[in-house]
């Protein structure tokens, strides 16, 4: 069996609590993104045409939805007989069972797994960000480098860095000199995407050292990443260009889905970068006589009677005649019917949006109809936010 | 663990399909924007249980290899059972003139399996049926050979075969023909009888130098069998001539129509693309249309189906129209009862107009 290069690990544990009711349920890879995909299906479907077929998804907060999607990865072309995706939750030993405490505890609890991989490289990956990458150019730039550790970096503007972990590189090489979280003078806009290649050895090492030091809070940004700089260990940069957005908030995630209406989005879903995903058996939609679209991204099993304008539409979506859906995001199988009015929402799963009741938000304040809820019109119109 | 198999036949060459079959068997031809027409029969079957399915051969294949390839978006690629390709090969050194041949030379394939009954169809027909009810009309009855077909709607114009049917479903008559009256009896080409009863029809036939399942398999020994009726009664449609091709398409703008045979609890697969959602960009105007993923619409777009990956331009007007996978329709063109195949380019400012009762076809690849 030859060596695996490189092994990919997508943490995808997390609550996405910011993202209140959408993650109620389900994790927040799961949560539906962009008509037809759902968020783990970027960092997945980046691994797979990137040339990585072997993906480790650790999973911990609520991941039923998430398993059944993953499914085998066939999907992603992940189905394989010597590799592809591995679910990898929480386990219990002879000893009792811990959960992930942190991103790093997270790896080092699976570090059996790399084992059984024997990989050179591991790249660590988080299931919540929303870009195209091709992760082995990424890994050319590590290896030219002989780096132990590169990390991926996206220019955020001045005013903004103070909300991300900084790093401050050497304008020559890339190699990475200081690592700030979140300061307050930030000395370069160069912010950590959560994107590591490591030498599997060296990684090794410190996850070791870090998971017995009882004062760390196990994460990569916060201890893993500083102890390897303090070691003066050679940790560089990689820059990336393009569209990255993170969305772990409610306006995050819907200015996401809105960029994709811009006469040229951020990213062609149409380019060869494939973006897979897991999706029902569903015929193409059916627009109707009094329907009207426009500035808008449609999926299949749909029917449309009514007025839809700048939105995004997941599969089996019903807007009945009269309903009007403007800025919003209406996820898979929801009913809007007849003379309904949705402005600036999202909408999740299996919802009901009765005949004539309203739903607006604002920007900045979009409003939100969690999963399975039925919206009743009242006298003076419904107002949810 | 299902007691029935099933086989699924291509057919041959049909003169009323001339244009859009030349190249491909009806059953390969795009239909309903995103499928083909074998998949209602592989889904139908497979829906209904079926874990065996045999694709008997015809000329032109390829493009079905590359379509079913290992059944997987079926669910039949197996380690047991699953998809069978059945090539039609030469018997005693001459090709097969009819379907006969091709069954009698896959007959130890027949055989071999485990399976009581089996169930053949014809890859031309679109509709959504559970073929577990016929199974159990067929064992109620006590038939020797079930045969499926549905009342004509209207007048139909194509190959054909009419039954009659008594009331209590015994066929007395089997007739081919080259048209339908509306209230007759449409064979839909769908056969279900014991495996035994499948061998003895089809090694009659054939040793006694016939060539055709139906005529000289069944028609010719009529009287040897108790034949059955069941009338399917749901939505159907017979690919058997350009015109029936192009209404079935239009049949799926009737959102009855589309949800009876798309959005119920048997649903129709087909091989995934991964194409992204459409893009309706701010000068689209699309009305009673049908449209694919993949696509990106600019222009005007009224009565069409419109397939996967295409792209309208600005200033286009499509009217009753079929626009297959990956075509180019450039600013202000105008297209009017037209049928493109794959890959068409239609430049800026042309005019394409087919007749109200007969489209003009493009051939696939072609810019105009």
């Amino acid at each position: 069996m030859s060596k695996t290069k490189c092994l990919a690990m997508i943490l995808a544990g997390g609550q996405g609590s910011r993202l209140g009711a959408l993650t109620k349920n389900i994790a927040k890879p799961a949560v539906p993104f962009g008509g037809k995909y759902r968020i783990i299906d970027f960092p997945l479907s980046n691994c797979a045409n990137s040339g990585i077929d072997k993906v480790g998804v650790l999973t911990q907060y609520r991941p039923l939805e998430l398993h059944t999607y993953l499914g085998t990865g066939n999907a992603w072309d992940l189905d394989k007989s010597t590799g592809g995706v591995f679910i990898l939750p929480p386990y219990a030993r002879d000893k009792g069972a811990d959960w992930y405490k942190g991103t790093a505890d997270a790896i080092y609890q699976n570090l059996n797994f790399i084992d059984m991989m024997d990989p050179e490289y591991v790249l660590i990956l988080s299931g919540d960000h929303i870009y195209t990458m091709d992760y082995s150019k990424m890994l050319d730039v590590h290896r030219a480098n002989k780096a132990d550790a590169t990390i991926g970096v996206f220019e955020v503007p001045w005013d903004e860095a103070p909300r991300f972990g900084i790093m401050n590189t050497d304008s020559v090489d890339g190699r990475i000199i200081e690592f700030e979280e979140k300061p307050a003078k930030p000395k370069s806009n160069l912010a950590s995407m959560g994107i590591y290649i490591f030498n599997r050895e060296f990684l090794s090492r410190y996850l070791m050292a870090d998971a017995a030091d009882e004062n760390s809070s196990h994460d990569f940004g916060k201890n893993i990443i500083p102890a390897m700089l303090n070691d003066n260990a050679r940790l560089y940069s990689y820059a990336f260009e393009g569209y990255w957005k993170d969305v772990g908030t409610i306006e995050s995630l819907w200015q996401a889905n809105m960029d994709l209406l811009a006469d040229e989005p951020p990213f062609s879903f149409n380019s060869s970068w494939t973006i897979y995903s897991s999706n029902p058996s569903l015929p193409p939609h059916y627009i109707g006589n009094e329907a009207r679209v426009h500035n808008s991204m449609l999926n299949e099993g749909s029917m449309i009677f009514g007025e839809v304008d700048h939105s995004v539409l997941f599969s089996g979506v019903k807007i009945g005649k009269g309903a009007k859906v403007t800025n919003s995001v209406i996820m898979p199988f929801t009913k809007i019917e007849e003379n309904a009015v949705i402005d600036h929402a999202i909408v999740a799963q299996n919802c009901v949006i009765s005949a004539g009741a309203v739903v607006t938000g604002e920007a900045g304040a979009i409003a939100v109809v969690p999963e399975g809820e039925v919206v009743e019109a009242t006298d003076e119109g419904e107002q949810v936010s | 663990m299902s007691n029935m198999m099933g086989i699924i036949k291509l057919d041959g060459a049909n003169s009323m399909l001339k244009e859009l079959c030349e190249h491909r068997p009806v059953a390969s031809l795009p239909i309903a924007g995103r499928y083909r027409v074998i998949d209602f029969a592989v889904s139908n079957m497979v829906n209904s249980g079926i874990g065996n399915v045999g694709v008997l051969l015809s000329a032109n294949a390829r493009s079905i290899f590359d379509h079913l390839r290992s059944g997987k978006d079926w669910d039949l690629a197996r380690h047991r059972g699953g998809l069978s390709y059945l090539p039609s090969d030469p018997y005693d050194g001459k090709p097969a003139t009819g379907d006969l041949q091709g069954l009698y030379s896959n007959l130890d394939y027949i055989q071999h399996n485990a399976a009581e009954y089996i169930l053949i169809a014809q890859a031309d027909c679109v509709y959504n049926m559970d073929f577990r009810s016929v199974l159990l009309f067929h064992q109620n009855t006590g038939a020797d050979i079930t045969m499926v077909y549905s009342k004509a709607q209207d007048d139909i114009s194509g190959n054909a075969a009419v039954m009659k049917v008594t009331d209590n479903g015994r066929v007395t008559d089997i007739a081919k023909s080259l048209t339908v009256t509306a209230g007759t009896n449409d064979f839909l080409g769908v056969y279900l009888m014991s495996k035994d009863t499948f061998v003895k029809v089809v090694s009659d036939g054939f040793e006694r130098g016939g060539t055709d399942f139906l005529l000289d398999g069944i028609i010719r020994h009529m009287e040897e069998y108790s034949i059955f009726g069941y009338e399917h009664k749901g939505y159907v449609s017979r690919i058997n001539s350009t015109m029936a091709y192009f209404n079935a398409n239009k049949d799926f703008l009737n959102p009855e129509i589309w949800s009876e045979v798309f959005m119920g609890d048997n649903l129709i697969h087909t091989k995934t693309k991964d194409a992204a959602p459409v893009q309706y960009k701010d000068t689209s105007r699309v009305v009673n249309c049908l449209v694919a993923n993949g696509c990106e619409i600019r222009g005007e777009v009224e009565n069409s189906i419109i397939f996967r990956d295409v792209k309208i331009g600005e200033g286009v007007k499509i009217k009753d129209c079929i626009i297959m996978e990956r075509c180019v329709i450039e600013d202000n063109a105008m297209l009017r009862n037209v049928i493109c195949d794959k890959n068409v380019t239609v430049s800026k400012d042309q005019w394409l107009k087919g007749a109200d009762n007969y489209p003009l076809i493009v051939a696939k690849n072609t810019t105009i």
